[in-house]
C-alpha cells in the first residue's frame, strides 16, 4: 500500500500517537479506564498499522521477530517477578503492599509494574500472531 | 517463611520456568530449567500434603486480599493427593522428556516446547489448588492452551487435525464451564469456592442453579472424556509426541475429574447433585457404557497408543463408577483409581515412547518379537498391562477391589459382577499385544533394534516400581484416598 499517499501519510503521523496513547492508557490505568492489557493491544495496533502501509520487512526491520518473542516471556517475568520479589519482602505472593515504605506508594508502584508485565506480554504476542500469519504465504 | 509459601510456589515455579524455557535458546538449558520447575513444583506438593494429612487447612490469601474478595489457594486431602498426581508425574515425564522429545519434536521448536509443557503443568496444578470458581477456568484454559500446542507438535501430520478437534472440543466444555461459573456468580454474588457452598443450599430452588449446574457437568465431562464426549481424545492421544501422551494421559484428565469432584460434593453438595438431582442414576449408565464399549473397541485397535487411549476412556468410566455411588467407599475408590489409573498409563505410555524411540511405530505390527530385542521396555509393558487389568500386587487390584466393595455396600452386586467382566476385556487387549511381542516373529525392522537408553527406561521403570509398590503396601494411598473421600462428603472443604 505505499503507493496510496494519503494512507501513507496518514499511517507517518498517527504511528506516533498511537504509540503514546498506549504509554497513557498504561499509566492512566489505576485512576480511569485503562490498564496492561488495553496499553498492549494498543502499542501492538501501532506497529500492526505500520506494518500493513509500509510492508512486513520494514516492520521487522524495526521490530524483529526475535525481539517481539522476547517480549512475549519477558512480560510473565516480569509479572511473577514482581510477586516473588513481594514475597521476599514478606508479603504474600503479589502483595505489592510491602514492595516500598508505606503501603499506598507500594500498592502503586506494584500494579503498574504488574500492568507494564501484562503490557510486555500482550504486545509481544499479539504482534507474534501478526506476523506469523502475515508471513505465512512467503514461506511457502 | 518458605513453608508458609508452598501454594503460592507450587504454581510459580513451573510459571517461571515456563518463560525461561522459552528465552534461552539451548535446547538442554531449556529441559534443565522445566526439570528444576518441576522437581520445585514436586518438592511443594509432598511438602502440602504432608501438612494437609497432619491436619491443617491450608488457605493461602494471593495478593494479600482476604478469601470472598481475593483470590485464595486452598488444600485439603483431595486437591492435595490431585496435586502430588500431577507433580509427581511431571517430574518422571520431564525426566522421559529429555531424550525423547529430541527425538520427536523439530529441534528449533524445542525451547518453545518446553515452555508449553511447563505451562500446560502449571496450567494443572492451578486448577487443583485454587479454591476461587474463575480462578478454576483461567487456569483451565491455560493448561488447555498448553496442551494444543503440545499434542500439534506430534511428528505425524495428523497431529495437527486432532490438535485442532481437541482444541475445538475443549473450547466448548471451557466455554460451558465459564457459562456455568457466570450462572453462579449471578446467583449467589460470589467466585469463591467456599462462600459457594456456603450460600447454595439456600437457593437450591432456584432454575438458575440448576441451569449453572448443567452447564458445569457437560462442560467438566468433555474435559475427562466421559463416553460419549470422549471423541476428542483417542486422535489427540495418538498423534501426540509420546512423552505429551504419558503428561496429558496420566493428569490432565484427573485434574477434569477433580473439579466435578469439587463442584459435585463441595460446592453444589451432595444432597443436591445426588439427592435432589439424583445424579448417581445419570453417572452409573454412562460410566458402565464407557467401561464396556471402550473396552471393546480398544481390543480392534492397531495403533497401540490408541488402543491405550480407548483404554483410558474406559478407565474414567471406572472413576465414574466410583463417583455415582456418592458413598465414602464408592470415592475412595474413585480418588485411589485417580492416583492408580495415572501411575498405569503413565508407566504403559511412557514404554511406548522407549518403542517409539527405537521402531519408530507404534503399530501392532511393529511391535512383533521385540521381546527379545527389547525386554526392559517389554517387561515395562506387561507390569503395566497387569496392573491395568487388575492383577494382584498392583495397583490396579487396589482400586477394582474399592470399587467391587462399593458396589456391593450399594447391593449392586451385578455391577460389581459387571467391573471384573469387563477386566477380562483388558486382559484381551493386553495379551494381543503381549502375544505378538513375545510370540511374534520379529519384523525386517524389529529385528535390529536394540534395548531403549537408559534414560527412558529409568523413568519408565520408576512408574512401574510405584505399580508395584503401592500395590502390594497401599496403605498410604488408601489413606489418603479415605481422608479425600471423608472431606468430600463432609461438605465445605
Amino acid at each position: 500500500m505505499r503507493d496510496q499517499i494519503i494512507l501513507r501519510i496518514a499511517a507517518k503521523i498517527l504511528v506516533g500517537p498511537i504509540l503514546l496513547f498506549a504509554l497513557y492508557v498504561q499509566f492512566h490505568g489505576d485512576y480511569g479506564p485503562g490498564g496492561g492489557f488495553q496499553a498492549g493491544v494498543i502499542f501492538a495496533a501501532g506497529v500492526i498499522l505500520y506494518a500493513l502501509v509500509f510492508g512486513l520487512d520494514r516492520a521487522k526491520a524495526a521490530i524483529p521477530t526475535s525481539i517481539v518473542t522476547w517480549c512475549g516471556t519477558l512480560g510473565v517475568l516480569i509479572f511473577a517477578g514482581v510477586g516473588v520479589v513481594a514475597m521476599f519482602m514478606g508479603g504474600n505472593f503479589l502483595d505489592y503492599g510491602v514492595l516500598l515504605y508505606d503501603a499506598e506508594h507500594a500498592q502503586h508502584i506494584g500494579i503498574l509494574l504488574v500492568e507494564a508485565g501484562v503490557l510486555v506480554t500482550v504486545f509481544g504476542v499479539m504482534v507474534t500472531l501478526f506476523y506469523s500469519f502475515a508471513g505465512r504465504r512467503r514461506s511457502r | 517463611m518458605i513453608a508458609a509459601h508452598l501454594p503460592a510456589i507450587q504454581i510459580v515455579a513451573p510459571l517461571l520456568a515456563a518463560a525461561l524455557c522459552v528465552l534461552v535458546p539451548w535446547k538442554r538449558v531449556s529441559w534443565g530449567i522445566a526439570m528444576a520447575g518441576a522437581v520445585t513444583a514436586f518438592a511443594a506438593s509432598v511438602g502440602l500434603l504432608s501438612r494437609v494429612l497432619g491436619g491443617e487447612d491450608i488457605r493461602y490469601a494471593l495478593g494479600g486480599w482476604a478469601a470472598p474478595w481475593g483470590i485464595e489457594y486452598r488444600v485439603d486431602a483431595v486437591n492435595g493427593l490431585v496435586l502430588l498426581i500431577v507433580a509427581g508425574i511431571g517430574v518422571v515425564v520431564t525426566l522421559f522428556a529429555l531424550t525423547s522429545v529430541e527425538r520427536e519434536v523439530d529441534e528449533r521448536r524445542i525451547p518453545l516446547f518446553y515452555g508449553a509443557w511447563m505451562l500446560c503443568l502449571c496450567g494443572l496444578l492451578g486448577i487443583a489448588i485454587t479454591g476461587d470458581a474463575f480462578n478454576i477456568f483461567v487456569f483451565l484454559e491455560i493448561s488447555s492452551l498448553g496442551t494444543y500446542a503440545l499434542i500439534a507438535m506430534g511428528s505425524d501430520r495428523r497431529a495437527l487435525v486432532s490438535a485442532f478437534r481437541y482444541l475445538i472440543m475443549g473450547s466448548i466444555g471451557a466455554s460451558f464451564i465459564v457459562i456455568g461459573i457466570g450462572l453462579l456468580y449471578v446467583e449467589t454474588g460470589t467466585l469463591n469456592l467456599a462462600d459457594l457452598a456456603e450460600r447454595l443450599p439456600a437457593l437450591t430452588g432456584e432454575r438458575t442453579v440448576l441451569v449453572a449446574f448443567a452447564f458445569l457437568t457437560v462442560g467438566t465431562s468433555l474435559k475427562l472424556a466421559l463416553f460419549p464426549l470422549h471423541v476428542w481424545l483417542p486422535d489427540a492421544y495418538a498423534f501426540a509426541p509420546s512423552a505429551v501422551t504419558g503428561l496429558i494421559a496420566a493428569t490432565s484428565t484427573k485434574v477434569a475429574v477433580y473439579v466435578l469432584l469439587r463442584f459435585f460434593f463441595t460446592v453444589f453438595g451432595v444432597t443436591y447433585s445426588f439427592g435432589e438431582l439424583s445424579l448417581g442414576m445419570w453417572l452409573l449408565p454412562l460410566a458402565l457404557v464407557a467401561i464396556f464399549t471402550m473396552s471393546l473397541v480398544a481390543i480392534f485397535q492397531r495403533n497401540i497408543k490408541r488402543m491405550l487411549a480407548y483404554s483410558s476412556v474406559a478407565q474414567i468410566g471406572y472413576i465414574i463408577l466410583g463417583i455415582s455411588f456418592a458413598s465414602v467407599t464408592g470415592l475412595t475408590a474413585a480418588t485411589l483409581h485417580l492416583f492408580n489409573h495415572a501411575l498405569m498409563k503413565g508407566a504403559l505410555f511412557l514404554a511406548l515412547g522407549c518403542v517409539m524411540y527405537r521402531v519408530g511405530s507404534v503399530h501392532i505390527d511393529a511391535l512383533r518379537g521385540l521381546g527379545r530385542r527389547m525386554p526392559w521396555t517389554m517387561a515395562a509393558f506387561t507390569a503395566g498391562g497387569l496392573s491395568l487389568i487388575g492383577v494382584p500386587l498392583t495397583v490396579g487390584f487396589v482400586s477394582k477391589w474399592y470399587l467391587v466393595l462399593g458396589a456391593l455396600e450399594q447391593g449392586m452386586w451385578p455391577v460389581a459382577a459387571l467391573v471384573l467382566v469387563t477386566s477380562t476385556l483388558a486382559v484381551v487387549y493386553i495379551w494381543r499385544v503381549v502375544e505378538a511381542v513375545y510370540f511374534g516373529e520379529p519384523s525386517a525392522r524389529a529385528g535390529s533394534v536394540s534395548e531403549a537408553p537408559l534414560r527412558l527406561l529409568v523413568p519408565t521403570w520408576a512408574l512401574i516400581v510405584a505399580n508395584l509398590y503401592f500395590g502390594i503396601d497401599a496403605s498410604l494411598t488408601t489413606n489418603v484416598a479415605g481422608q479425600a473421600a471423608r472431606a468430600l462428603l463432609g461438605g465445605a472443604p
